[in-house]
C-alpha cells in the first residue's frame, strides 16, 4: 500500500498513528523511519507528513552548503556531537543504496593569522573527543599541494579526509518517497496554525486544510519548531533565523576548488568556505546574520560584497567566473548550544527543534533517536518485516553518469538522448520522469531540484520557456 | 555511433550556417551540428526586422533569415543535425590532427571525427545572478533571449509592467516584444551617462514607444517573494535610490560568449571577452579549430557574424587541403611555415578587441575591420594605433563610440606594423 501525496481538498479522515509537522529532512526522515515500523498488533504505522509549503525541502533544507559533515568539529558531548557522527555513518550508507549523489571530496582548513595556525592543534584534539581520528595537521606547502589556487597567505592546515558533499535536495526527496511506498501520506501546502486536546489523547492540528487528528506528533517544524512547541504549551527555546548568504559559481571554476577549504573557526565566528557542489560547481559562503522575519531568504548588497571580499583572499581566481547562482538559508539559529529535542510522554509530543547547520547530516540519526525516544514514552514499534525500499533516485550529481552520457539508456528512449536545458545537460526524458515521480513538482522551483534544469549558467535564456512550457502541459493534464 | 566528416561545425547560428554553404559549396565534407530542435540560432525567436543587410543585402525578420541560411547550407550539400548538443572533446584515433567531439542526440550518442572544427557556439545575456544583483528571487525575472522563446516561440504571457535593464539595441528588441506581449516597459536603466543605442534606434520608434530611460542608473535590488513588486535603483550622480512598481524584469545586453567548448580545449582565452582569441583567419591557439560569429564578438549583429562564416571559408579550406603546404595561409600546425602572430591589444574605454592576433600575410580580418567594445561613450573617435612605442596610425573615425555596439576600425590602420615587431595597442587620444 503506497501513501498518496495531497496539495489541495479536505485531509484525509480518521485518526494518524504519528503526524510528523515539518518536511524538511528532517520531518522526512523521521515520516520514513516510523513509516517503515509496526505497532505491537503487527500493524503498519500510519504517518502523515504535514507541510506548509507545496514542496518538501523547500525550506533551509534546500539552500545550505551540503556538506556531509563528520562532526570533527562539534562540541564534544552534545546530543549534535553524536547525531551528527551518527548521521554521517547513517546516510552516507543510505545515499549509496537510494542513489543519492555523494563525493567524498576531503576537507582542508586552513589558517591565515598566527592565531588560527595555534588553533589547528585545538582542533585536532577535538575531532579526537568527537571520535574522528583521520585529522592531520599540515604546512602551507602541502595546504597549496591539495589547492593550488588558494590565494597567498596560508601559513598551515589541518586535512578532514572525511567530510563530503551530497545532493540535498535529493536526500529529502528520498526520505519522503520511501516515506509514500511505506504507506506515509505527504500533506502538502498544509501549515499547523493550532492544537486541541480532546478527551482520547489525541490531538488535532488545526490546518488551513481542516484538522487532522493524530495520537503522536513530532514538531520538526524548523524555523517554525518554536512556534509549534509554544502550540503545546512550552516555553524552551526561541528560533532567531540566521541568515546565510551563497555564491555559486559556473562549473568552469570547479578544477580550482577539488576539496571543501574550510576556515578556521575563531573567536570572530565561523568563517566562510570553499567548496566544490555536487552538480559541478563551485561555493562561496556562508555570510552569518541575525534577522527577525523568518522567510527572508532574500539576499543582500552587503553580503555579497563580504563574500567578494572574502572570495578574493581565499581564492583570486575563482573571482574571475561568472557567478552562475546566488540564494540565502536561514539556521534555526536558539538561545541554546545543542539541538532541542523535547520528548513531552503525557502529550505524546516529541519536539526537534533548534537543528541548525548540521541537520541534513544528522538527519537519519535524529530520526532514530526520536524512534528510540518516542519508544520510550510507549509508542511500542519494532522494525516491520519487509518495509518497501529506499528508491532508486535519479542522478543529478555531476561525477556519475547521466542520461545525456547513456547509449544504453537512449537506445531504449530517445527522450534521454534529448537535451532540453543545455547549460545542465538535462534530457527531455529526466524532465518527463520527474514530473510523473510519485512526488512531482509543484513549480519551476521544485523540477530544478529534481532535475537540474535551468539552475545554470543561462538561468533560462535557452531553455526557460520550453522547460515553463512542459510544466505547464503536466498541470493541465492534471 | 563514430562519424566521420571533413569540417565539424559546432552552432547552427548565422555565422555556423553560413560557414558550412560555403564549405559544402567548396566540396568538403561538412556537418553542422546545433543543440536546438532547428538551426537558425538567435534569429529564429527574434520576430523583427533587421537581419540579413551586410550578408544578403536585404532586410527581413530573424525567422525567415535563419530559416534562409539554414536552407542555403542544406542545398549546398551540408549536413545539418539539429537536437544535438556536442557536450565536450573526445580523444582524437584518427590520425594525426584529427578532431573529435561528442554529441548526444536523441538517436544516441555520436562521436564525430573531423580534420577541422570550427566554433560558432555564439553568446547570451548574463542573467540577474551573474549581475550579482541582490534581493528576492521570484519568478519574473527574464534576459531577452528567455522572454523572445516564452513570446515567439511558444506564445507564452509576461506581465503588464516591465522594467527593461540595459538600452543597448538588444534592450529595444526586449521592448518591442513586450508590448507585443501586452506588458508596457515603465522604465529602461542604463548603467551609462548617455543611454547605449538611443541614438541608433531611431527618432520615431522611440517617440512610439515612449519608453523612459534612467541613464547613469543601476539597479540594486529586486522586491516580491512570490511575484516580481518591484525594483529599487540607484542614480550613480547622486547615490539616490527609487523603487519603480513592476511585475517584470527583463535583464539585457552584457553579453558573455558560450565557450565552454573552447575552455574544454584549452584554447588560448581572451579575458576581456572571455572568447577565444582568433588571429585574421578566424584561427584559434589550436590549429584546425576556427571560431567564427558571436562567440568571438559578443555581441556584434547578425550580418557581420554570417560574413565570418564567410571569411573563414578560404582559411579551412587551406588548412584541409593542404595542411603542411601553404606557407603564409596562417592556418597551418605551428613550425611548418606558420609565423608567430602579432597580439594585437586594446586600451581603456574598450573592453577587448577582435581579432586579438595579427598574423602578417594572411589577409585581412573580415570584412576588413577590428571590432573593439566600448565601455565609455566619445563623441569624436580619434583612433591611435602603436607598436613598439611606435605611434603607426592615427585617424579620427567618422562614427562615434558608444557604449554596448561594436566599434570598428579599418584595419588598413594596422599596415604600418612591423611584421617582426611587438604587439600592437589601439587607443583613443
Ligand atoms: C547557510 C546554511 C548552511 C548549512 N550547511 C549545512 C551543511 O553543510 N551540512 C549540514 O548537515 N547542514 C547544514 N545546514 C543545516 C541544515 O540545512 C538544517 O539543519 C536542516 O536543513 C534543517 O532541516 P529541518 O527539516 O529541521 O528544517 P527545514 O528544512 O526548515 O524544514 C522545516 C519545515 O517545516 C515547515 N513548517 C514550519 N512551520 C510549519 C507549520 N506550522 N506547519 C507546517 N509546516 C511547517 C517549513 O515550511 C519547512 O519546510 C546549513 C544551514 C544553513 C542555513
Ligand atoms: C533579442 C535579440 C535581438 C537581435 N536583433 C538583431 C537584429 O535585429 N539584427 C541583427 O543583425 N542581429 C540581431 N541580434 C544579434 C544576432 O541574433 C546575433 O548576432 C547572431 O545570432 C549571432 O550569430 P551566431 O552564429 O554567432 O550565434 P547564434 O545565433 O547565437 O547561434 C549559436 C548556435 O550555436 C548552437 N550551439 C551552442 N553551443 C552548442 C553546442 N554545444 N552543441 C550544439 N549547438 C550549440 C546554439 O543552439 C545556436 O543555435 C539580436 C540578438 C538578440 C538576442
Amino acid at each position: 500500500m503506497s501513501g498518496e501525496v495531497s496539495r489541495s481538498g479536505p485531509l484525509p479522515d480518521g485518526t494518524v498513528d504519528v503526524a510528523v509537522v515539518g518536511g524538511g529532512v528532517v520531518g522526512a526522515a523521521v515520516a520514513r523511519e516510523l513509516a517503515g515500523r509496526q505497532s505491537s498488533d503487527g500493524r503498519a504505522l500510519s504517518v502523515a507528513l504535514v507541510e506548509a509549503r507545496s514542496d518538501v525541502g523547500d525550506g533551509t533544507s534546500k539552500a545550505n552548503t551540503a556538506i556531509l559533515h563528520t562532526g570533527f568539529d562539534a562540541t564534544p558531548g552534545t546530543l549534535e556531537s553524536r547525531l551528527v557522527r551518527r548521521g554521517y555513518e547513517l546516510l552516507g550508507g543510505y545515499a549509496e543504496r537510494a542513489g543519492i549523489p555523494v563525493e567524498r571530496t576531503g576537507a582542508l582548513l586552513v589558517a591565515w593569522t598566527g592565531e588560527e595556525l595555534a588553533a589547528l592543534a585545538g582542533l585536532a584534539d577535538k575531532a579526537v573527543k568527537n571520535g574522528y581520528r583521520e585529522c592531520e595537521i599540515v604546512g602551507a606547502d602541502e595546504v597549496y599541494r591539495l589547492v593550488p589556487a588558494l590565494g597567498p597567505g596560508a601559513l598551515g592546515g589541518l586535512t578532514v579526509p572525511g567530510e563530503s558533499i551530497i545532493c540535498p535536495w535529493t536526500t529529502t526527496l528520498a526520505f519522503a518517497t520511501e516515506a509514500l511506498s511505506r504507506g506515509a501520506a505527504v500533506l502538502l501546502n498544509t501549515r499547523v496554525k493550532g492544537v486541541e486536546h480532546d478527551g482520547d489523547g489525541e490531538t488535532v492540528l488545526v490546518t488551513n486544510r481542516g484538522p487532522l487528528r493524530a495520537r503522536w506528533v513530532v514538531n520538526a517544524a524548523g524555523l517554525g519548531s518554536d512556534r509549534v512547541d509554544r502550540m503545546f504549551g512550552h516555553e524552551r527555546f526561541t528560533v532567531t533565523p540566521r541568515r546565510g548568504e551563497l555564491l555559486v559559481f559556473d562549473k568552469m571554476a570547479r578544477p580550482l576548488a577539488n576539496r571543501i577549504v574550510l576556515p578556521v573557526p575563531s573567536s570572530r565566528g565561523k568563517g566562510v568556505l570553499i567548496s566544490p557542489t555536487i552538480y559541478g560547481n563551485v561555493m562561496l559562503g556562508p555570510t552569518a546574520e541575525d534577522l527577525r522575519d523568518r522567510a527572508d531568504t532574500s539576499t543582500s548588497e552587503e553580503g555579497f560584497a563580504f563574500l567578494v571580499d572574502k572570495g578574493l583572499t581565499l581564492m583570486p581566481a575563482l573571482m574571475k567566473e561568472d557567478v552562475t547562482a546566488s540564494y540565502a538559508g536561514l539556521r534555526a539559529a536558539t538561545e541554546h548550544g545543542d539541538y532541542q529535542v523535547h520528548l513531552d510522554a503525557a502529550q505524546r509530543y516529541l519536539v526537534l527543534g533548534g537543528i541548525r547547520s548540521t541537520g541534513l547530516t544528522s538527519s537519519m540519526a535524529l530520526a532514530e533517536h526520536a524512534a528510540g525516544l518516542l519508544a520510550e514514552a510507549g509508542l511500542v514499534t519494532s522494525v516491520r518485516e519487509d518495509p518497501p525500499g529506499p528508491p532508486r533516485m535519479p542522478n543529478i550529481g555531476e561525477a556519475f553518469p547521466r542520461p545525456y552520457m547513456c547509449d544504453d539508456l537512449i537506445a531504449g528512449d530517445p527522450a534521454y538522448g534529448t537535451v532540453v536545458c543545455f547549460c545542465e545537460r538535462v534530457t527531455a526524458g529526466e524532465i518527463r520522469d520527474a514530473l510523473a515521480s510519485p512526488l512531482p513538482p509543484a513549480d519551476i522551483d521544485g523540477l530544478r531540484r529534481r532535475t537540474r534544469a535551468m539552475m545554470g549558467r543561462c538561468q533560462g535564456f535557452f531553455c526557460g520557456a520550453e522547460i515553463g512550457r512542459r510544466l505547464a502541459l503536466t498541470k493541465e493534464s492534471r | 555511433m563514430n562519424l566521420v566528416t571533413d569540417v565539424a561545425v559546432v552552432g547552427g547560428g548565422p555565422s555556423g550556417l553560413t560557414a558550412a554553404a560555403g564549405l559544402a559549396a567548396a566540396g568538403l565534407r561538412v556537418l553542422v551540428l546545433d543543440r536546438e530542435r532547428e538551426a537558425g540560432g538567435i534569429p529564429r525567436h527574434s520576430d523583427h526586422t533587421g537581419y540579413g543587410l551586410r550578408d544578403l543585402r536585404t532586410v527581413m525578420t530573424g525567422p525567415a533569415y535563419a530559416r534562409l541560411l539554414a536552407n542555403r547550407a542544406l542545398e549546398a550539400g551540408a549536413q545539418v543535425r539539429t537536437s544535438a548538443m556536442v557536450t565536450g572533446w573526445a580523444t582524437a584515433t584518427g590520425g594525426d590532427g584529427m578532431h573529435a567531439l561528442d554529441v548526444t542526440t536523441p538517436e544516441g550518442r555520436l562521436r564525430v571525427d573531423a580534420r577541422a572544427v570550427v566554433l560558432a557556439t555564439g553568446a547570451r545575456e548574463r542573467p540577474r545572478t551573474a549581475r550579482m544583483v541582490p534581493g528576492d528571487r521570484p519568478p519574473g525575472v527574464l534576459t531577452t533571449g528567455q522572454l523572445q522563446n516564452v513570446v515567439h516561440l511558444h506564445h507564452g504571457r509576461v506581465g503588464t509592467r516591465a522594467v527593461v535593464v540595459g538600452a543597448e539595441l538588444v534592450s529595444w528588441s526586449a521592448v518591442l516584444t513586450l508590448r507585443e506581449a501586452g506588458c508596457r516597459t515603465v522604465l529602461m536603466t542604463s548603467e551609462h551617462a548617455r543611454a547605449e543605442s538611443y541614438a541608433a534606434f531611431s527618432v520615431p520608434g522611440r517617440a512610439l514607444l515612449r519608453v523612459p530611460v534612467a541613464t547613469s542608473t543601476r539597479v540594486v535590488r529586486i522586491g516580491g517573494r512570490d511575484a516580481v513588486e518591484s525594483v529599487e535603483v540607484e542614480d550613480l550622480r547622486t547615490g539616490e535610490r527609487r523603487t519603480v512598481p513592476c511585475d517584470t524584469v527583463v535583464f539585457t545586453g552584457d553579453w558573455v560568449p558560450d565557450h565552454e567548448l573552447a575552455r574544454a580545449a584549452g584554447l588560448a582565452m581572451d579575458p576581456g571577452s572571455r572568447s577565444p582569441v582568433v588571429d585574421n583567419t578566424l584561427a584559434t591557439s589550436r590549429p584546425g579549430v576556427f571560431a567564427v560569429g558571436n562567440l568571438v564578438h559578443p555581441v556584434d549583429t547578425a550580418d557581420v557574424a554570417a560574413l565570418d562564416g564567410r571569411h573563414v571559408v578560404r582559411h579551412v579550406l587551406a588548412y584541409v587541403t593542404g595542411r603542411s603546404g601553404t606557407p603564409g595561409s596562417g592556418t597551418t600546425g605551428s613550425g611548418t611555415g606558420r609565423r608567430p602572430g602579432i597580439p594585437l591589444r586594446a586600451e581603456a574605454p574598450f573592453r577587448w578587441v577582435s581579432p586579438g592576433l595579427v598574423r602578417p600575410g594572411a589577409g585581412a580580418p573580415p570584412r576588413h575591420r577590428i571590432l573593439l567594445w566600448p565601455d565609455e561613450h566619445r563623441a569624436v573617435a580619434r583612433v591611435v594605433v602603436t607598436q613598439d612605442g611606435r605611434e603607426i596610425a592615427r585617424r579620427t573615425l567618422p562614427w562615434p563610440v558608444s557604449p554596448g555596439r561594436v566599434f570598428r576600425v579599418p584595419s588598413s590602420l594596422l599596415s604600418g606594423a612591423d611584421p617582426r615587431g611587438g604587439p600592437i595597442t589601439i587607443s583613443l587620444g
